[in-house]
């Protein structure tokens, strides 16, 4: 892998073996591999119960009566709650607004909301009771897009607002605005020899995470209860759980079970406070997994979007302006969606230095499906915008589309349209430089001696094309991401790093809440224990509430966070550990007291490398443990009128070129490979690096030719609730990724790393969408792109 | 009913099933063999696939009763299926599964999964450590027993047999990059002699 | 529920004749999702994974006996000469996993519009046997599909075989899905010369409520082959009348609009595909053709 950023000066630990930079393998993967590894649907307990839910099967409607006699008689069942039977004052939560009833009280917002609960003996028992619970609706008219929502008598989706939002927004079914409005648009107009519009479309994805949704909660003797959980934040979570089973936070015990992928689809709760509830109730553990069906309704999705941009030029192709409205559906309930509108609008010109931009972005609250955290969060969405324009502008001017975006790549110092700095390396240019420069894939690689090989054309396997109509087309897209909770919030996370001599030898134990969500986390934090404290031996304590938040795992940021307070924690761990040292063994060398000392491969040494003592004997019997919070830089909210602000801390770039082939008479598409150039600063583990950036390439990929979740617009009901009709890529889908990392080191950042876990999902979708526009000469203003749009048959 | 069959070499006897239930859900819930997985229980995803009399099926979409009489081979068992094949026999040994006193949650390795680490692992589980192949890891055991049966029919796929043969295997994570290297990796060894 | 296990075809026979309500379950590719997703809950599962038979098939003089069980994978592998069409079908029927477990007989049982293999069997021609304890009997492929989702089956009876027409020149068999793998057709055609007796037949599926040929463009290329004299002289199909074939099976949808398409694309779709596979299906019988001569 190239390496030709910056190095970074690293001098402790740059000799212990598994540190950081190298790509060492997983802990938890031979339990992985043998099918030993307990995932939170795997969880089992003597006597346990399963758990139902009901859900609404109309999108908008009062509840008129629930009935739940016949399922309450239903041998084997143990207990049906609805919102009634709920135990304390507080029925509602919510990441930011606590607007989510846990159990629909009054009316339904949308389709497949929890209604009532039920636990059985036996998945299917409770299956059959939860078909007995008779529930009346009235149906209400749905709220579907922006002109429904905010047309003047409009029906309310949430009545009585008193969340911080509702002061500022224009309508209540607006969930949050967000202006960002720098210079002068009109004036800037004015100078512009090219002026591109253009309205985008963005379907909404699923995070598709092939581990449902599920749980096992255990009531305890002391009245409360632990609950073994896949999610992306424990005490988020648990701040959300707790008062509504009415109990201190300290009597909800929450350990993460093992977690089948995420990607924002677990950042909000599913079935964690159903399964407390009933486990409470009954005074039995009951265990809930969703289906697959059940897991479309059970999670948010990435917002659909709508998006209107107009951009200006000069003839030798700098930007003079970007005017954009951008109109994100939340469905019904608020989810992250204010998070999602302050990322789409600050980041809404994508890495481009433009000093005149008026840009509005809002999430409505609707009837449809409820919208919130997916990889990218709200800079996905504006990114397939900005490169469709910047595209569309490098046509106008007759200009290479690479080109464009080079003479107008931001770069460390540009000013955000936020008037925020960029206060660290932004290679823009040289990232689309890379890309453009790596070899092409061959041409007609179907082409073989016994015919064509139908499994690397368009419609593979379908065997729909020998070659006819095959066409093939370049994109290219870059984009910027920002690492970490923005605007203001409180961002950090705990460790406890603990030092002891186990068996003979020194072993570090860490132990942290951050949610292993498959992305390797467990596997960097090792390595930074082993480079911060010179053994080799690292015990990763499972995630649980004993230790304090870790913040959740999204935003790219826990290899930075919780990353941070490790290495934080070890360099506390080292001190004491060197003044133990010094207090037990500096008088035998002078050395103690006047060098600069370092931790390796299980000794102390001097930055000479002279050996002073081994850890063993300087640890004896006693262990060195600390538990700290480490925070990364502050940041502050965006002005509400003017979106100014220092909002954001760290920002990811990424860069893509998609070469795909068309079958444009069938309108079938084949993506031969999608090269990506990213800047991590510091790669701590190459090969997992490489991993996520081919991931979240791939679910870009999806969004661009496949995966949308369909929702009528008459009733607002899902139409595409599996695995059969929301499609994401098989592995005959998917290209060759060729991956080219960047390393230029974010100074403010531990080790000069960048979170890296997102960017490459930005990207990816525009540069595909690119991809088929040249080889197909077609506008194609929404993703995913089906066959009917690219036949004329929509 | 009542239904017995072999798993990984070891007979099995499940009571007071379900007619209505699969074989993944016996496999999960009855016999503590939580290995296979539920993704979609809809034959779309691949996560739930077992050797059935040596084909690799969905087994969400078996009902438990077809599996009367059966031999099944899950991901608990293929290192041993792995090694008996090796070893030129027929049976193989046998796994247990995860009771929740077991695996509260995961239990973390002081060391990372280094190769030949134990001398457990048969070559395609190596190789998708090796390679980089796991990440959530949900998908893995579908894919591995997928794979295995791969190389078992064809010892050295081109990149298009490998990903004819895994297309009925989603993953979500990886882009699959690192699983083409894994099952190019097992067959290089595989071919060696390793 | 009940699991009904018949260790014999005449057992299973006693069975449906007793429960005509008795769902078969071979693969279960089908039956089990939809106990799975709560959609059936059927009194009685007569499962047919017992009955050896149902997993053979012969080669006879003019026709293979595929017995109704017998996996798709193995159809790709073993019977690819004779039922070329049938063959590339199969290959498109969702993944490795389900093609070694499903088979014909489930599709046919089914009889969704959707179902792979039955374009082929409509092009290639085929009887479907069928049998109760009243009696056997076979239904031809063309009167077999009588709805949505519904066919000729008396509720006491059940698919025992396929008979399919072996192959007397080239077929072919095309699947639009949205995925390069692993799809439920959007569309689907399926295309079969008839050298012996210089007709054509066609297939198609998702694009009606039921699978079916689309029998004026048979006619007309039947026609258009003859009057040309093209069976004889081997010549390139001249592309107006390939257009007008691809024309008329496009015009023989009755497609609808849902999550998997319109039926505006199914009836382009079917279109394309209708004029590719008649390309591929007479270059292949060209290229027989001039062997044939040079040979002579």
């Amino acid at each position: 892998m190239p390496t030709n950023g910056v190095p970074t000066k690293i001098t402790q630990g740059s000799g212990t073996k598994g540190g950081i930079g190298e790509s060492t393998l997983r802990p938890d993967g031979t339990l992985k591999v043998t099918g030993e590894f307990a995932y939170s649907s795997d969880m089992w307990h003597e006597d346990m119960l399963w758990g139902q839910i009901l859900r609404s099967t109309v999108a908008h409607a009062e509840i008129v009566s629930i009935d739940t006699a016949e399922a309450l008689a239903t041998p084997g069942v143990y207990a049906v709650m609805t919102y009634d039977d709920l135990p304390a004052e507080v029925k509602h939560y919510g990441l930011e607004i606590r607007d989510t009833p846990v159990l629909a009280h009054g009316k339904v917002r949308h389709h497949g909301e929890p209604v009532a609960i039920v636990a059985a003996d036996h998945p299917e028992t409770a299956r059959r009771a939860a078909a007995k619970i008779r529930v009346e609706y009235r149906e209400l008219p749905v709220i579907t897009d922006e002109a429904s929502a905010t047309a003047p008598d409009a029906v309310l989706v949430h009545e009585h607002r008193d969340d911080h939002h509702a002061g500022h927004v224009p309508h209540p079914n607006i969930v949050h605005r967000q202006p960002i409005v720098r210079g002068d648009v009109a004036a800037a107009r004015g100078r512009a020899d090219v002026i591109v519009e253009g309205e985008y479309t963005f379907g909404m994805q699923d995070q598709a995470f092939l581990g449902p949704e599920s749980g096992l909660a255990v009531p305890e003797e002391d009245g409360g209860v632990h609950l073994y959980i896949a999610t992306q934040w424990l005490h988020s979570d648990l701040r959300q759980i707790a008062p509504v089973l009415g109990l201190p936070e300290d009597k909800v015990r929450m350990t993460l079970a093992g977690v089948g992928g995420a990607f924002g689809g677990r950042e909000d709760l599913s079935m964690q406070i159903h399964a407390c509830l009933l486990a409470l109730r009954t005074g039995k553990p009951v265990k809930i997994v969703y289906n697959r069906f059940e897991s479309f309704f059970g999670h948010v999705h990435r917002h659909p979007a709508k998006l209107y941009y107009e951009h200006g030029a000069t003839a030798d192709g700098k930007l003079t302006h970007v005017k954009a409205r951008i109109v994100l559906d939340g469905g019904a309930y608020a989810s992250a969606s204010p998070a999602v509108v302050g990322n789409a609008s600050s980041l809404g010109v994508g890495p481009y230095a433009v000093d005149d931009v008026d840009i509005e972005a809002i999430a409505l609250y609707t009837n449809n499906p409820p919208c919130g955290a997916m990889r990218g969060f709200g800079a996905v969405q504006a990114c397939f915008a900005y490169e469709a324009q910047m595209d569309k502008l490098a046509a106008r001017l007759g200009m290479d589309p690479v080109e464009l975006r080079q003479r107008n790549a931001m770069e460390q110092g540009t000013l955000l349209p936020t008037g925020q700095p960029v206060d660290s390396p932004a290679p823009v240019a040289e990232l689309l430089r890379r890309v453009k420069a790596m070899p092409m894939p061959p041409e007609r690689q179907w082409e073989s001696s016994e015919g064509a090989d139908v499994r690397q054309l368009p419609g593979g396997l379908s065997n729909t094309t020998h070659g006819e109509g095959v066409v093939r087309g370049v994109g290219y897209a870059v984009g910027i991401k920002n690492v970490g909770f923005s605007e203001g919030f409180d961002d950090y996370s705990t460790a406890r790093v603990r030092m002891e001599v186990v068996g003979g030898e020194p072993v570090a134990t860490v132990h942290t809440a951050m949610a292993e969500v498959g992305q390797g986390g467990v596997t960097v934090h090792a390595q930074i224990a082993r480079t911060e404290l010179g053994v080799t031996q690292v015990t990763i304590h499972p995630a649980d509430t004993r230790v304090g938040s870790a913040g959740s795992t999204s935003a790219s940021r826990q290899t930075y966070v919780t990353g941070g307070a490790i290495k934080h924690a070890c360099e506390l761990v080292r001190e004491k550990v060197l003044e133990l040292g010094r207090r037990k063994l500096g008088s035998y060398h002078p050395a103690w007291a006047h060098a600069e000392l370092l931790l390796e491969g299980g000794k102390v040494v001097t930055d000479g490398g002279e050996v002073l003592a081994d850890l063993v004997d300087v640890l004896g019997d006693e262990a060195v443990e600390v538990e700290e919070e480490w925070r990364h830089r502050p940041t502050e909210p965006f002005d509400l009128r003017t979106g100014q602000g220092n909002g954001h801390v760290q920002y990811s770039f990424a860069a893509h070129r998609a070469v795909v082939e068309v079958d444009t008479e069938l309108g079938l598409v084949k993506v031969i490979e999608l090269a990506c150039a990213q800047d991590v600063g510091k790669a701590l583990n190459p090969l997992s690096v490489v991993g996520q950036i081919q991931g979240g390439t791939t679910q870009g990929l999806g969004v661009a030719v496949m995966e949308e979740i369909l929702v009528d617009p008459t009733t607002a009901k899902v139409r595409n609730p599996s695995f059969t009709d929301y499609l994401i890529p098989t592995i005959l889908d998917t290209p060759t990724i060729p991956v080219d990392v960047l390393e230029l080191a974010d100074d403010h950042a531990p080790y000069g790393l960048r979170g890296i876990g997102e960017a490459p999902t930005l990207s990816s979708t525009p540069a595909v969408l690119a991809a088929i526009r040249a080889a197909t000469g077609l506008e194609l203003n929404r993703t995913p792109v089906r066959p009917e749009h690219l036949t004329g048959t929509a | 009913m009542r239904v017995h069959f072999t798993v990984n070499g070891r007979p099995q006897q499940a009571d007071d099933v379900w007619e209505g239930e699969s074989l993944l859900y016996v496999l999960r819930e009855r016999l503590g063999l939580p290995g296979s997985k539920n993704a979609c229980e809809q034959g779309e995803c691949g996560s739930c696939t077992v050797r059935l009399d040596g084909v690799p099926v969905c087994s969400c979409l078996v009902a438990a009763g077809q599996a009367e009489g059966r031999e099944v081979v899950t991901v608990e068992g293929l290192a041993d299926h792995a090694r008996q094949r090796a070893r030129g026999c027929g049976e193989s040994g046998g796994s247990c599964g995860t009771s929740l006193d077991e695996a509260k949650a995961w239990k973390p390795d002081g060391a990372d999964s280094q190769t030949g680490e134990g001398g457990e692992l048969s070559p395609v589980q190596q190789a998708f450590i090796d390679a980089g192949a796991v990440q959530c890891g949900f998908c893995t055991p579908g894919l591995l027993v997928a794979a295995d049966e791969t190389l078992e029919r064809n010892p050295n796929p081109s990149d298009a047999d490998i990903r004819e043969a895994l297309s009925g295997n989603l993953c979500r994570c990886t882009g699959y990059e690192k699983i083409m290297d894994a099952v190019r990796l097992a067959a290089a060894r595989q071919s060696e002699g390793v | 529920m009940d699991f009904l296990r018949p260790a014999s075809w005449e057992e299973a026979l006693a069975v449906k004749a007793e429960h005509p309500t008795a769902v078969p379950i071979a693969g279960g590719t089908d039956v089990m999702v939809e106990i799975n997703f709560d959609h059936r809950r059927p009194e009685y599962l007569m499962d047919l994974t017992r009955i050896g038979d149902l997993y053979e098939w012969e080669v006879g003089d003019d026709t293979v006996r595929l017995g109704a069980s017998v996996p798709y994978a193995q159809i790709m592998e073993h019977l690819r000469p004779e039922l070329p069409g049938l063959a590339l079908a199969s290959h498109t029927v969702a993944s490795p996993q389900i093609r070694n477990r499903g088979g014909v007989g489930g599709n046919l049982g089914t009889a969704s519009p959707a179902g792979d293999a039955h374009p082929a069997l409509l092009a290639a021609g085929a009887e479907v046997e069928v049998e109760s304890v009243r009696g056997s009997r076979r239904i031809p492929i063309d009167g077999f599909y009588t709805g949505v989702k519904r066919n000729a089956l008396a509720p006491d009876e059940l698919i025992r075989a396929v008979h399919v027409k072996k192959a007397d020149g080239p077929q072919q068999y095309s699947k639009v899905g949205t995925r390069n793998a692993m799809v439920i057709a959007v569309c689907a055609f399926g295309l079969a010369l008839h050298p012996e007796t210089r007709t054509v037949r066609t297939g198609i599926g998702s694009a009606a409520p039921t699978p079916i040929r689309a029998k004026a463009a048979e006619d007309f290329l039947n026609a258009a082959l003859e009057e040309g004299g093209f069976w004889d002289n081997g010549k390139i199909v001249t592309p107006s009348v390939a257009k007008q074939f691809a024309d008329l099976c496009a015009a023989a949808c009755n497609p609808i609009d849902d999550v998997r398409g319109t039926a505006s694309y199914r009836r382009h779709a079917v279109g394309v595909m209708a004029r590719r596979t008649l390309t591929w299906t007479w270059e292949s019988y060209r290229g027989a053709h001039r062997t044939t001569e040079g040979a002579a």
